[in-house]
């Protein structure tokens, strides 16, 4: 994972809504639609612009699911790199604004 | 399958309630010939009540949110309304006839990020339309609407109902919506007034010129597939069900009643009352709703169109019995296919007798009565 932080927060123009502990998305400006599965979905409702993946990854990922820190830490990182070229995540090296209250 | 039809099929078979299409008034400023609903406000929900609802829904785990009416722009809040559910991450769709959007609420649908705008358009002659709407100038002030919203960069869908008056526009109205840049829906669905008077079902155009619609290249896909006759069920088919109402799918009225679907005049509960979860999984109405299968119909389950048939079971109910034929959908099923139904059949018809022309009584939406 980066030296920097990554402080990921949801792009407030997505629809959103868990089924069955999957996240349904949708992004509105191109009607994407995406699922995703139970580990994406910890880090969607995780990303509150002021909580840096890495933590996402320790506290939530690593202790629901049995995986590996530095695996886990890799996925993430390129699971919040796709979902920020679809419009779904907004990520930076500082904190932001919270975008979303669910 | 598409990935949307696997989610659409995993809550039905959860019982989630995936969509649900809200009409937050029933006034309107204009007065559709077809129309039927009751304009007048018999106590529409506060704006206080509708958030609270909204908060509700997302718990339940709705996703997909419709806003209709009546015409939603009647609300003075409505706007407020929206960026309210918008904050509760709701993929949102409105209906509106557009005539009260400018510029600026046009703008503002866009920071609102909602999915799309569907917009009723009865004719591409301004004189055709006004004079279904009974609004003068409701043509022109309608596609300047349309214009502002495709030029937010929203997705807007001219919605066509197809009835008598109109029934031979539909083509300029598909070119204009093509001019427009926008989508195209057709719909030749006329629903009997809330009171049940059946006499605006007379503008239903005849089953006898459905054939040229089904049939038209311009506006069926693979037409071929579409016309086919029937294809026989097979036993997990009858013990199924397509329709989402009350599966996945529900109508919440602007009085607070909830139904299974806006077609659907069951009253099951009212969310002024009771909690919404409450009504959806617990209301003996909605159980009942969800018990029938296919091998239940009445008369469909032995019909060879069982399985391709729109069969309404809203509109079956409106003629007497939810588990009964809904006979503008046997009528589309025979029209569409050449292939005549059970229900036709058993009452030795060559050819389906129209609703419009029998007089059956029907029912349709009454408010829940109020706790004594």
């Amino acid at each position: 994972m980066s030296e920097n932080p990554i402080y990921v927060a949801r792009n407030s123009a997505i629809a959103a809504r868990a089924l069955a502990g999957e996240m349904m998305v949708m992004n509105s400006a191109d009607s994407t639609f995406f699922t995703l599965n139970e580990v994406a979905t910890v880090i969607f409702q995780a990303a509150d612009g002021r909580t840096p993946l890495r933590e996402i990854v320790r506290d939530r990922v690593c202790k629901q699911f049995e995986v590996d820190l530095a695996e886990a830490e890799a996925d993430a990182e390129q699971l919040v790199s796709e979902l920020s070229q679809h419009g779904i995540l907004i990520t930076s090296n500082q904190p932001l604004p919270s975008e979303t209250s669910r | 399958m598409t990935l949307m039809s696997e989610v659409g099929q995993k809550a039905f078979d959860l019982g989630v309630p995936l969509a649900v299409h809200m009409d937050v008034t029933y006034r309107c400023n204009e007065r559709c010939v077809h129309c039927y609903l009751d304009h007048d406000d018999h106590g529409e929900m506060t704006t206080a009540e509708i958030t609270d609802a909204l908060d509700q829904l997302a718990d339940a785990g709705v996703f997909f949110l419709t806003f209709s009416g009546g015409e939603v722009f009647m609300r003075r809040d409505f706007l407020e309304i929206v960026e309210y559910a918008r904050r509760l991450m709701f993929n949102v769709k409105i209906k509106t006839n557009a005539v009260m959007i400018h510029e600026q609420e046009a703008r503002r649908i866009r920071e609102l990020d909602v999915d799309t705008i569907q917009i009723s358009v009865y004719s591409h002659r301004p004189e055709v339309h006004d004079a279904i709407t009974k609004l003068p100038h409701s043509f022109e002030r309608t596609i300047n609407a349309v214009r502002f919203l495709r030029d937010q960069g929203l997705r807007v869908t001219i919605a066509n109902v197809l009835m008598t008056v109109n029934s031979a526009d539909h083509s300029g109205v598909q070119k204009l919506a093509a001019e427009l840049g926008v989508n195209y829906t057709l719909d030749p669905t006329i629903t009997p007034m809330m009171d049940g008077d059946t006499s605006v079902l007379a503008l239903r155009i005849p089953g006898e010129e459905l054939p040229s619609i089904f049939r038209n290249p311009a506006l069926v896909d693979n037409q071929e597939e579409f016309c086919a006759p029937p294809k026989p069920p097979s036993e997990k088919d009858l013990e199924g069900y397509s329709c989402s109402a009350g599966h996945s799918f529900c109508y919440i009225s602007p009085y607070g009643d909830v139904f299974p679907c806006v077609q659907f005049p069951l009253p099951t509960g009212n969310i002024r009352q009771q909690k919404f979860l409450d009504i959806w999984n617990f209301s003996p109405q909605m159980k009942e709703v969800r018990s029938i299968q296919a091998k239940d119909l009445t008369v469909c389950s032995s019909c060879s169109h069982v399985t391709s048939c729109s069969r309404c079971p809203g509109l079956a109910y409106m003629e007497g019995s939810m588990r009964g034929p809904s006979t503008t959908d046997c009528e589309k099923s025979f029209y569409r296919t050449g292939v005549p139904t059970a229900n036709m059949l058993r009452q030795g018809l060559s050819k389906p007798r129209s609703l419009a022309r029998s007089g059956a009584p029907l029912i349709q939406i009454q408010p829940v009565a109020a706790p004594a």
